[in-house]
Parts: structure tokens; sequence; C-alpha cells
């Protein structure tokens, strides 16, 4: 009998005590508690979000692997296959900054070695306070070094990304990381135990008593008490990394292993059990032949440390001898610590003395499910009404446009991407900043387009809307560099699933996903779930996030956001409008997140993103870029940025009746994708445009060395575009570049 | 001409010297493991980019006791053309095959992006295809790549024209705003007294397609092609 504030401090119920009671058929020891607890915990059980997660659509021509392995995986045509995931390292990043972004890198990308696959790109989706605040720049600071240290030292490039910032992440940032690897399909290797007397080998790192319990941390709201937690934060070594990874790949092709899986959260109890209970075998281990970096550890510190850089490799009997020559040619541990059993039972041994004795299925797949109260906030009325004539006047049209251009969430993030290698492979095709990130695959005509998008705001006014627009854009992203999105994975990143508000908020965004992905007919391959997401109650926006991947068959008609020549023809593919609801508009100059999110037609989008993925196929597009935050007025300076001095002069559609030209302006719409395009395309691109469907119309023409937008004929912003360039350039770097001396 | 790229822990540029080589250029390239006991053969070496040893240490300091440099030492002391890019220049110095030492850059902080470099010595089997002042433009990715030489090194390096690459404007210029990491003298490369070592910050294997940005950095391997041919013995021409 367990006293009952030992099951309170494992972050276990009552009930679920009870459960494990039943499931062994006699009370628990305490490494077996422990066990059971991070098995059962949030971050690996998704006890509160599987109910929700089994109506999202997975199945689809090219998907080899749907949810529930260390990766999803897509057939990709010439043999090959990608293998991507996202997840999220958010409370280590808050306790501390640099090892917590650092770690959650490299365990994204174990998750993809794992799989089989060379990792070849990564993205990050990142969400802070105000960076008005001293705290958020440090940890903006440590985040940013912690994903460069670990991602440019193991040489692979960060290549895309986004970063958000507001006052409710301030104490609960977000850092959700993606990876994607490719592999030869017939390459693709899952993490299942198979065939009894197989030997069970631990590789890489030693243990020591790092992370200890960081899976139960991560599904439990922070306090004051927090940084106390420093210590369940790992700590990184990319190059012993580089070397796993260097060293896995080379023993898989010599076929001696039958699975393999990453130590990540609940780290050796995670790895063992999942992949028992993947295979229907038993796992028979001995934490003593467990190599340690500290001594006198005990067998649950040892089941439950979450050291970095380790893996679990099943080995066909007799091949033994490969691995081992392989590991020792990388200087690296690859000791025998068990075998595969028939018996279903995860046992371990200490020596000659078992510890703990539970069968793998019930601890893997019957941890409990929850249903949890879900209601909509009273207030949600409150938050969808908007009064535009209740709000304050904001400055000329000119204004208002440079303080948005400048503002955090709008201004380039060189900052940030120039600390990352985002060219090492020799892949990377789309400029760092572009809209999606594009690397091509060697060996193939073929590139890859991959964007994280999500926006809490919208999510936070209107869920189901929310995440239905973050997988547009990030699909939309995809089809602006002329991809066809194939596959989605998703980061969920919510507060307290136990209160019903915020319960409500996630199974009103997972109905919202499904629904979109399914409309656009791209399937969710896995992804994660990050709960308890708050500090002292304060919850963050709902932000799903969705990493979408698509693919270019032809690498040479990749299109860029930024205009490549003055005269050419500006386009809006898209019905014209916007609305102030939730805005980027809203947020910077009044301080408010209020009103109705953009509405959004499935059909209408999917219409577009096929258009603009078959205009840049057939060679037609200059550029492309979508309209999102700060409406089509930034959109169309985005393009002119960074295009080397080329500038604009449009007509904008739409009035200006009261609060008209903010609106055409800064109103923010989903499904529009402005291009440029050849004067002598023109025609052809709107007559292409009719016949599938979608509205468009030419706004104007890029040249010129100002941004002059057109209202009713007569311009109504009209700035320099170095000013405006100048504003966009520091906006985000002026809070962490010392002031020039 | 085959080019031996050498591969020690935590080297992450290997594959990509060896793609330029062999893909974009036409060349034979080996990776060659850091334990093994010759170059293969090799007319040319190139140490790659990366963290080799994870570079906790100072870069490249633990690469130089590799067992595979006591044979990149020999190849260097007989004439063979070296090149040594980023974490391979960090190593040549190290290793003492080039002098001075490697900083952290001046705003301390990691930085990829592509920059300008004027050739500023075509006599180097790596630069004899450029044209002298010619302007590159590669990237350059690392934390650590703000060159020193104490005044009588960096007199020395002057004196004998030494200083390969420097930091530039677009049209060649040079200007301390286009020094981009502060390093002494805008020094970007160097060459030994022999000439056939030369070492970079730059990377010119990121630079040999226009797929991936640039195709200036060709004309450093072109060079080391050219040189090789001009010196390969008849014999082994007809």
């Amino acid at each position: 009998m367990t006293d009952p504030a030992t099951i309170a401090a494992h972050g276990l119920t009552a009930a679920e005590y009870e459960r494990i009671v039943a499931i062994l058929g006699r009370h628990p020891n305490l490494l077996e508690l422990g066990i059971f607890s991070v098995m059962w915990s949030e971050h690996c059980s998704y006890k509160s979000s599987r109910i929700h997660l089994r109506n999202l659509p997975t199945a689809g021509a090219r998907v080899l692997q749907g949810p529930g392995e260390n990766a999803g995986v897509l057939d990709i045509g010439d043999g090959l296959a990608a293998v991507f995931k996202i997840e999220s390292h958010n409370h280590p990043s808050f306790i501390e900054p640099y090892q917590g972004a650092a770690t959650g890198v490299g365990g994204i990308i174990r998750d993809i070695f794992t799989m089989g696959a060379r990792p070849i790109a990564l993205l990050d989706s990142l969400r802070f306070g105000s960076p008005e605040s001293p705290a958020t720049r440090r940890l903006v600071d440590g985040v940013v070094a912690g994903i460069a240290g670990y991602g440019n030292s193991i040489g692979i490039p960060t290549v895309g990304g986004e970063v958000a910032f507001d006052e409710t992440y301030a104490g609960n940032p977000l850092v959700n990381v993606f990876c994607l690897g490719i592999a030869p399909v017939e390459g693709v290797i899952r993490g299942r135990a198979e065939g009894t007397g197989n030997a069970v080998y631990y590789v890489g790192a030693s243990t020591g008593r790092d992370g200890i319990h960081g899976a139960t941390m991560a599904s439990a709201e922070f306090d004051d008490a927090s940084a106390e937690k420093r210590p369940n934060v790992q700590v990184g070594d990319p190059f012993l990394e580089k070397l796993l990874l260097e060293a896995c790949l080379e023993v898989l092709r010599t076929g001696a292993l039958v699975g393999l899986q990453d130590m990540g959260a609940a780290g050796l109890t995670c790895s063992s059990c999942e992949m028992g209970a993947r295979g229907g075998a038993g796992i028979d281990i001995d934490v003593a032949r467990v190599p340690q970096r500290e001594s006198g550890m005990t067998p649950y510190e040892i089941m439950l440390s979450e050291s970095q850089e380790r893996m679990l490799f099943i080995v066909r009997r007799g091949r033994e001898a490969e691995v081992d020559r392989v590991f020792a040619k990388w200087d690296l541990h690859a000791v025998r610590i068990g075998e595969v059993t028939g018996d279903g039972l995860l046992r371990v041994r200490d020596g000659g003395r078992t510890v703990a004795e539970i069968p793998n299925r019930p601890l893997a797949d019957e941890a409990p499910l929850y249903d949890r109260p879900y209601r909509e906030p009273a207030d949600l009325a409150a938050r969808q009404t908007l009064d535009p004539s209740a709000l304050a006047p904001s400055g000329s049209p000119s204004e208002v446009f440079l303080r948005l251009v400048g503002s955090p969430g709008i201004a380039s993030k060189r900052w940030i991407y120039r600390q990352y290698d985002h060219m090492v492979r020799t892949n990377t095709i789309a400029p760092a900043g572009a809209g999606a990130g594009v690397v091509r695959v060697k060996g193939t005509r073929r590139a890859l387009a991959f964007s994280v998008d999500g926006n809490g705001r919208y999510c936070w006014l209107d869920p189901y809307r929310g995440a239905m627009l973050a997988v547009a854009e990030s699909a939309r992203n995809v089809a602006c560099a002329g991809g066809r999105p194939i596959g989605a994975t998703n980061c969920l990143n919510f507060g307290n699933p136990e209160r019903p508000e915020i319960m409500w908020q996630f199974a009103r965004a997972v109905a919202g996903i499904g629904d979109a992905c399914r409309a656009l007919d791209i399937p969710v391959t896995g992804g994660n779930v990050s709960l308890y997401n708050e500090t002292d109650g304060q919850a963050i926006l709902p932000t799903p996030v969705l990493g979408v991947v698509g693919i270019i068959e032809d690498a040479g008609r990749v299109v860029g956001r930024t205009f490549r020549e003055a005269g050419a023809a500006i386009v809006l593919l898209g019905a014209p409008g916007g609305t102030i609801g939730g805005s980027e508009y809203l947020k910077v100059m009044h301080g408010v997140v209020r009103g109705v999110p953009p509405a959004l037609d499935l059909g209408a989008e999917r219409r577009l993103q096929q258009l603009a993925a078959d205009l840049a196929a057939a060679g037609r597009l200059r550029s492309a870029h979508d309209c999102s935050e700060g409406g089509l007025a930034v959109a169309l300076a985005e393009c002119a940025f960074e295009s080397g001095g080329i500038g604009l002069d449009v007509r904008v559609p739409g009035g200006t009746q009261a609060g008209g030209a903010t609106a055409a302006l800064h109103g923010e719409a989903a499904s529009q994708i402005v291009v440029s395009v050849r004067e002598t395309d023109a025609d052809a691109v709107l007559a292409r445009a009719a016949s599938t469907g979608v509205p468009a119309q030419v706004l104007g023409r890029t040249g010129g060395e100002r941004l002059r937008f057109r209202l009713d004929g007569a311009p109504v912003v009209d700035v320099a575009l170095a000013e405006a360039e100048r504003r966009w350039a520091s906006g985000l770097s002026r809070y962490f570049e010392a002031p020039a001396a | 001409m085959r080019f031996a790229v050498v591969v020690f822990p935590g080297s992450n540029c290997d594959h990509d010297a060896q793609y330029a080589l062999s893909s974009a250029l036409g060349q034979e390239a080996e990776l060659v493991w850091h334990k093994a006991r010759d170059l293969g053969g090799a007319d040319a070496v190139v140490l790659p980019g990366g963290f080799s040893y994870g570079d906790y240490l100072r870069c490249g300091a633990i690469a130089r006791f590799s067992p595979i440099m006591t044979r990149v030492r020999e190849f260097a002391a007989a004439g063979g053309p070296v090149i040594g890019i980023c974490n391979g220049f960090q190593v040549l110095l190290e290793a003492g095959l080039l002098p001075g030492g490697m900083r952290r850059n001046r705003d301390l902080k990691f930085i990829c992006e592509h920059v300008h470099l004027r050739v500023e010595a075509t006599d180097t089997p790596f630069t004899r295809q450029a044209a002298a002042g010619q302007v590159l433009r590669m990237p350059i990715a690392h934390g650590e790549g703000n060159y020193y030489a104490d005044p009588e090194t960096l007199r020395t390096l002057a004196d004998d024209r030494r200083i390969v690459f420097r930091y530039a404007a677009p049209d060649g210029s040079l200007d301390e705003r286009w020094n981009v990491n502060g390093s002494t003298a805008a020094i970007a490369g160097i060459c030994n007294r022999e000439r056939n070592v030369v070492g970079l910050m730059p990377h010119p294997e990121r630079a040999c397609e226009a797929a991936v940005g640039s195709t200036d950095g060709r004309v450093v391997f072109e060079s080391a092609v050219a040189a090789l041919a001009a010196c390969a013995p008849v014999a082994e021409v007809t």
C-alpha cells in the first residue's frame, strides 16, 4: 500500500492508483509507481486529448505511417519517404531557455533519425511575452541561442519558422520544433520490439540524474516554485547526438536492427515499454548494465532519467557484432542490457534482483482516458463583440502602416534566423525569412516546402475557426512557394485541461483542424500535445501550431516572396476585403484582442492553393506571398522588402468610408495571395484564375522607390520604401541589439 | 582529380564538400575517416566545416590530435594542396599549419549569411583561376570566425602577400562596416609561406550551384583542379 502523499507527489489520482492496483493485481512498489506515473502523465499518455485526436484525418495515398510512431512518414516518390514531426519543449524552455530549447531540438531530431531518416530541415514556432520586457528578452536570447547551439552544431539547417509575441506567453513561452528527414522507403524502421531472444541494446550517452520526472513536470502548471525545478531540465550535447545520428544511420544500413526508439520523455521507461507494447512482446532489462555517469543511482532514477542523446535498439539475435563494430568506430556506448521476451512484461532487474514487473500493453495503451468536461467561456460573446467606432483614432494611414511594419510580430526576423545555420547540407532554396522553408531533395528533381503557423488570437476568439485558419495559412504558405500540401503535423499548446473553458478551446480547435485537413485533403500524421501551459493561473492563448509539408515537382520552379523586377503586374488572387477582428492592427494600435476572426471558405481556399501551385509549376509567378498579419498592405510591403529596392504602386480594393481604409489596408482575410507576374503574363493568369473559380484582379505595378497604396483613386499610404524597410528591418532587432556606442 | 574530404567526429560540411566536388564539379571526392592511416592517394585535401569534437574547447583544438592530421601535415609539407574551410581553417590554425587564432564574432553571435570576399592573392592553388581583386559572394556560418593575428604576424602575412581573402563590400571596397565578424584586417582567409595550404571561414562548397544561391565558390575548387593539372606528370596526362 502506497501512502496518498506519495501517490499525489507522482501526479496520480486515487482513481488512477486503483487502476494500477487492478492491472498488477497488487500494490506497486515505488519504482513501479514511478514508471506508471510517467507513462500515464499527460505528456506521454495524452489522457485528456486522445478522445479528441481520434477525429483527425490520418489516411492518405502518400501516408506510409500515421500517428503512433516516433514520427509520421509520407511517400514523396523516387522511392523516398519524408519523415517529420513537430514537438514542444515549452516548460523546460521557460525554466532554462538555452538548454530547454536546445534539448527540444535534440529530441525532435532523434525522433526523425530513429525512423531511419537523415534529418535535413528544422523549423521553429516560438511564442514569447512582450519584447518590451527584459524577462522576455532574456528568454528570446536564450531560446534562440539554444536552437542555434544545437542545430548549428549537429549540422541540420533551420530553414524557417515563425515567432509571435503576446503578454499571455510571458510566463509560459512556446518552443515548438519541427524536423523533417529523408529515408529510402524500404529503409524506414519502426519502434517495435519483436522476436523473443533478440537483444535489447542501450546506446549513446550515459545516464545521469538529469530530467528525472521531466514528463511529469511538463504535465503541471507553473507557479513561483517552478524555478526550483531547474534540475529537471536536461542538458544537451549536440556533438554526441551528431555521432549517434551517424552511427544509427550506419548501423541501420546493416539490417541488424529490428526496431529502435529514442529515449525522450520518460527515458528508458517509455522507450522500453512502448516498443514492447507495439510489438506485443515483453522486455527484460537489467539497469545495473546501463552506463551511468553518477555513482549510487537507484533503479528508480535510472528508469526515470531523461538524460539526452540515448536510444534503445532491438538487435537481431546473432548480429550484435555488427552493432558493436559501428558503435566502436564512433566511440559510443552500445551495451546489451537485456532481451526481448514472449511474456509481454516489462521486467526490470537490478543485477540479480527483479525490481519491477509490469505488463507492457496496459502500461502503454491502457492509460486513463478522460473525456474532460468542457464549456464555452461565459465571456465569449463579449470577446467577439467589436465596435470599431469606439476605437481611438490611431494616426494617419501612413503612420499606422509604418507602425505596423515595425511591430515585432511583423518586423523582419533576421536577428533570429541569422543566428541559425540555414544553409548547411546545401539544399536550402528559399532564402531565409520567406513564408515557407524550401529544400531540394538531392538525387531527384523535387523540392519540399514546409511552413509552421498558428494564430493564438484567432483561436482565443474562436478556437474552431482559428485552428482552421492555421491549417489554411500553413498550407497556403506552402502553395505560395509552389508546393502541393501532402501532409501535416500539429503541436497543440493549451492551458490546463482540467478547466472546462480550456478543454472547450482544445476540443473546438481539434475539430477545426480535422475539418480543415479533411477539406484540404491533408492527412495529419502525428504531432504533440502540450497542456498545462499556465503560470499562476494565467493560461496562454490557445495555440495550435500546424506544420504542413508540400511537394514541388520541379525544384527549378520554386517561387519566393520578394519582387524580382520593376514593371511586373501585381495581382491579388482570392476575394478582396478583410476584417480587423482579432487582427494584428487591433493588437498593435489599440492593444485590443476582440472581434470575430476572418471567415474561411475551405472550398475557395483549396481552389486558391491549387491555382497558386499550378501557376508556379507553369513558371508564371515571379513572386508570391500570402496575406496574413497586417493585411494586404503589409503583405505587399513584405514583397518589396529585401527585393533590392523595388517599390510598388497599387490600388487597394475597398472604399474610404468610415473605417474602410483601415479594413482595406490592414484588415485580415483568409484565402488571399498576392503575386507578381510578367506584364505579358497578366491576362493569362487572370484567365486561369477565372477558369478555376478564383477571384483575381490586377492591383498595380512593381517599381519606383515608394510604397504607394491608392484608395478610391487617391494615395492613402505613400511612404519611401527605404524608410518602411528600415522600420521593418529594425523592428525586432532593436530590442536585442545593444545601442550603437 | 581526387580530393580527400577528412571527416572528424562532429564535421558537418563533409557531405556538402563531397557533393560540391563530385556532383557540381565532376571531380572524385572521397570521405576519409579521421582514424584512417592514409589519405587514399588524394591529390588535394579538404578539411571541412563543422564542430569537430563539439568544439567545446577552442574550435579545432582537439581535432589537431586526430590520427589523420599526421598524414595531412606530411601531405602539406610535400607541397600538396590543402584547404581548410570554416572549422577546417580553425583546425589548421590549431595545428600550426597556419598562423593566428580565432575569437568569437564581434557581436558574440553565430552569423549565417552571404558575404562578399575580395580575392587578395591569386598565386595559391585555390585562387589561381580567380582575378586579383575579384569579388566572390558566398555564405559564412560561424560563431568563432573573428580572426586574430598579432602585429608581427600580421606584418609578415601582409609582406608575404599571404592574405588570400578579405571581407569586402559588394563592389570590392574595404570598409570596417563590411568586416562581418570583426577579423583583424578584415581577413577571411590566408595561406602558409609555401602557399599550398589555404584556410578560410566562408563556405565555397555552399556556393557551387545557382540553385542554392551562388556559384562564386566554384573558382576555389576549379583553381585546385587547374593547379593539379598544371603540375601533373606528363606521363599521366597523355
